[in-house]
């Protein structure tokens, strides 16, 4: 039986569609209404809400917390102040990504992580001496993210402790009359918040976020338009744009963080006071340069889209669905040099955008490459440009916030 | 009274093994004739109509081992190949609850974090390392081996390729593959897994079909082999053909008829016929004979080279392999007609969880205990039950509402300690009734016919040795370039034109086809002079 979340019954009420997914053994919504792109455009101009209680929730607590996790997440943990939260990966020791989470730390010696696949016997191997206790609390805890330009004023009414709260900062909160947890965090590239309550008071939580939110066009929002945003918001996704190193058929599979495009994860790979797995492999990676690829985005140019498709007789067609599958990328003497993971028609963007690894040497800002389509039943490689991910990044998801606005 | 007709090749046996091998040697041209002892072809892989639209798969009930390259060289989909996905395992445990593991990922990682958080990744694991094992073995699964007591060229060059093949394994795989080939079962999964039921769930292949519990030494290699089939690509994974295996045997059946072989039935050999130390052709048991150059055993090893031939025709050292090459069937098989799903009390009226195989073995103590009563020559008041309710995967195999279960079980040995099977075949099914009743309260009442088939059955009828399932034991010293014996795993036997087909040879047993494909091309090797 897929598992419920703590949600559930909010969830059940609220999809008009009937239309399920299914996420990590639980019953999720593909979309809450007809139009996914309609629920993609709340989370860009007004406020959205995800249930995100699925990912897999692990306490790390001991007075070795902190040294056991910064010898096994590739970005230091000691950076990450208790009320602070951190994106992060962890390797294997040839350097290569096993998987990404995001790092809660409530306290010197507490430490809240999730991941979207399961961790527990992988990180209880690595413990060692360290004084340090793992604990799978994934049933424990519902999240719900709120996302999107309204979502502060939505939260801050609600919860006056997050009014000032920086970019993934946490704090305790009361929401609904429960004690939550409030992060600004989400998978989205927007502004937006994560509410961690225990899962008794999810409905609770749901409700009074709806009574605020529903002024403000808060609607909840499904798999589908969470997909389109975070393309947009160039996120990784495990399982879409790389595989977990333990589990991969060869190294074709596997790829590092400096080939992911999170090498800024390892800026303090220089310090010898933190081995973490991984770290010599990536320093010789560093210093050889043998990355194989870079992820960057990808945006196809327009007017070359367009004349490509109307010369063969079609209307251009502009898909906001995701699409992933490997779409091969050449460059002008028609060599592969890299391949898109995930695309899209970015209606914020109104261009289409992709993830892709690029080799090195064509991976700067502003190359032309060509990226492969079907046309007619035939491959013909469409024009595009290397740009920066993120590439949509508004302001306000990482300003200040200074009380309600 | 004797007629002498011309063949280029006769087979003795129409189980799946020979059938294989004869479509494969008629697909060459050769004039072939497939000999079914019994009345129907299949050997242990037939279903039987015992009640009026209740089939039964008697004796083997499952498809995995099958090699794929089979099905596309002898063209088996236009013959009516049709393997229906068995699409979950359902462990009851003692306690009322279960493990029950499907087809979406993430579910059953979830369904097997309820058990242990520890052990959700831990399976992800185990699955990768046991995928990579498989991997690394399977081209000598596929392969006929190599002969290591041979210094002629050919065979040194196929020494140098298994060598070349063996060094270019990771290490890590590698160690796995020989803690695997020597260790338990159960060793291996506890370095994996911490819950009781999971580690049951998965140890229990490691037992089927041979003489070791899960804590036996050996049993790893047991696991592994059950490790090595697929289903539509998915390693490990098992189908349920349509009607059974003996579904799947009627389909060899019509694809070696396709290509020309003759199939008949009611047809026992008696004698392998020889002359000048080659064969000639063999005798019936009423007094026919038929001519080949080419006689094919798909017997096991015993009948092979002790009743078809006389051993004193037979070098000793292979005489005396054969005296030590172990049987001591462990298996039976009690098989329902029901009058409708058993119910499973914590799953209220979840019936999804019987589409697949229902696997009685709440613990690994349970199956080590149940592996302890056959040691000392009795088989189990509580027996491990690898169950499958077949008709509710394919309609055809029971009425409307009505099912048919299959049930293999362990461990009944061949050999009871101052009793024999026609006096305990009522109890041990008792047993096995008994064990369902306990966990699927009513069961009985459900049971409208019951077909007890014990080691004595399955040599008498089936005609396997001691009820062996695999034509011989899974043991290390049985496997590879030692099965049947040392020196004579290719095919070959030491009388020129009498081969070997049968699951006593490489790989071994299960429904594989392996042996008799890799046979078919040794012996049209060696009719057309090339290595």
């Amino acid at each position: 039986m897929l598992r419920r979340t703590p949600f559930h019954d909010r969830v059940v009420a609220a999809n008009d569609t009937s239309l399920w997914s299914h996420w990590a053994g639980h019953l999720v919504v593909e979309q809450y209404q007809l139009s996914e792109k309609w629920e993609y455009v709340a989370v860009r101009t007004a406020a959205g809400a995800f249930d995100t209680s699925p990912l897999y929730k692990y306490r790390v607590v001991g007075p070795d917390a902190e040294r056991f996790l910064t010898g096994v997440l590739a970005r230091d943990v000691r950076t990450c102040r208790p009320g602070q939260a951190q994106y992060t990966i962890w390797c294997d020791e040839r350097g290569y990504v096993n998987e990404d989470g995001v790092v809660f730390r409530h306290a010197s010696d507490e430490f809240l992580l999730t991941s979207a696949a399961p961790n527990l016997s992988y990180f209880r191997h690595q413990i060692g001496r360290d004084r340090v206790e793992i604990t799978d609390i994934t049933d424990a805890l519902g999240i719900l993210a709120i996302q999107g330009p309204r979502s502060h004023a939505v939260l801050s009414a609600l919860a006056p402790e997050i009014a000032g709260l920086a970019y993934f900062h946490h704090t305790p909160a009361k929401l609904g009359g429960a004690a939550v947890t409030i992060s600004r965090t989400g998978f989205t590239g927007d502004l937006g918040y994560e509410i961690i309550c225990d899962r008794d008071d999810a409905p609770a939580v749901w409700d009074a976020v709806f009574d605020v939110g529903a002024a403000h066009g808060l609607i909840p929002f499904g798999q589908i338009a969470l997909l389109m945003a975070r393309i947009e918001a160039g996120l990784l996704l495990i399982g879409k744009d790389f595989e977990s190193s333990r589990f991969a058929d060869n190294d074709e599979h596997r790829s590092t963080p400096f080939e992911l495009g999170l090498g800024w994860m390892l800026r303090s790979i220089d310090d010898d006071s933190r081995p973490f797995i991984g770290r010599r492999a990536l320093l010789r990676e560093r210093d050889d340069g043998t990355s194989r690829w870079k992820m960057v985005g990808l945006a196809v140019d327009p007017y070359d889209h367009h004349t490509k498709f109307t010369a063969a007789g079609m209307v251009p067609p502009k898909d906001h669905v995701p699409v992933h599958e490997d779409m091969m990328v050449y460059d002008d003497d028609r060599r592969r040099v890299g391949y898109a993971t995930s695309f899209m028609y970015s209606p914020v963007l109104q261009r289409h955008i992709a993830l892709a690894r690029i080799v090195p040497a064509l991976a700067a800002p502003g190359t032309r490459v060509n990226l492969e389509f079907t046309i007619n039943h035939e491959y013909v490689q469409v024009g595009a440009e290397v740009v920066r991910t993120p590439m949509f990044a508004p302001a306000r998801t990482t300003a200040p916030m200074n009380g309600a606005r | 009274m004797s007629t002498s007709r011309q063949y280029d090749a006769i087979v003795i046996g129409g189980g799946h093994n020979g059938l294989v091998n004869g479509a494969y040697l008629a697909q060459a041209g050769l004039r072939t004739i497939i000999l079914e002892r019994r009345h129907l072809v299949g050997g242990a892989a037939i279903t039987e109509e015992l009640r009026p639209g209740f089939k039964f798969t008697t004796f083997s009930y499952a498809l995995s081992l099958l090699r794929p390259e089979i099905i596309h060289e002898l063209d088996l989909v236009a013959h009516g190949f049709m393997p229906l996905l068995m699409p979950s395992s359902f462990c009851p445990m003692e306690n009322g609850d279960s493990l029950v593991i499907g087809q979406d990922h993430g579910e059953n990682l979830q369904e097997i974090a309820r058990h242990s958080p520890h052990d959700a990744d831990a399976f992800l694991q185990y699955r990768h390392d046991i995928e990579m094992v498989v991997r690394a073995v399977k081209p000598l699964f596929d392969n006929a081996a190599p002969d290591p007591f041979d210094a002629s060229p050919d065979n040194l060059a196929e020494m140098a390729d298994l060598a070349r093949h063996l060094r270019g394994i990771d290490k890590g795989v590698l160690h796995n593959l020989v803690r695997l080939l020597t260790g338990s079962a159960s060793d291996f999964l506890d370095d994996y897994f911490e819950s009781d039921i999971v580690k049951a769930w998965l140890a229990s292949s490691g037992t089927i079909g041979t003489s070791v519990g899960p804590m036996s030494q050996g049993s790893g290699l047991v696991l592994l082999f059950h490790s090595m089939g697929e289903h539509d690509g998915h390693v490990g994974s098992w189908a349920f053909h349509k009607g059974g295996n003996g579904g799947f045997t009627q389909v060899l059946a019509r694809a070696a008829e396709a290509f020309g072989a003759e199939i008949t039935l009611d047809a026992e050999v008696e004698r392998v016929l020889t002359a000048h130390g080659r064969a000639t052709g063999v005798a019936l048991a009423d007094g026919t004979e038929l001519a080949a150059d080419v006689v094919v055993s798909a017997a096991d090893p015993r009948r092979t080279f002790t009743e078809f031939v006389d051993p004193r025709e037979l070098p000793a050292d292979l005489v005396d392999s054969l005296r030590r090459y172990r049987y001591q069937g462990t298996s039976s098989k009690v098989n329902f007609a029901l009058d409708g799903l058993p119910t499973y009390p914590s799953l209220g009226d979840r019936s999804d969880m019987f589409r697949g195989f229902m696997n009685v073995a709440p613990s690994v103590e349970y199956l080590e205990r149940a592996f302890d009563e056959s040691k000392y020559g009795w088989y189990s008041k509580r027996p491990y039950i690898d169950g499958a309710i077949q008709s509710t995967i394919d309609p055809d195999m029971a009425p409307p509402g009505q099912h048919v279960m299959s049930c293999f079980v362990q461990y009944t040995p061949y050999a009871l300690r101052s009793s024999g099977w026609a006096a305990e075949r009522d109890q041990m099914a008792d047993n096995v009734q008994d064990t369902l009743e306990s966990f699927f309260p009513g069961f009985s009442d459900l049971v409208l016919q019951r077909e007890v088939v014990t080691p004595l059955d399955i040599e008498q009828v089936a005609g396997l040795p001691e009820g062996n399932i695999f034509h011989g034991e899974f043991f290390a010293p049985q496997m590879y370039f030692f099965r049947p014996a040392p020196g004579w795993h290719r095919y070959r036997t030491p009388i020129d034109g009498y081969y070997q087909c049968g699951s006593g040879t490489h790989p071994g047993g299960c429904v594989s086809g392996g042996p008799g494909r890799l046979a078919s091309r040794r012996i049209l090797a060696d009719l057309a002079g090339r290595p």
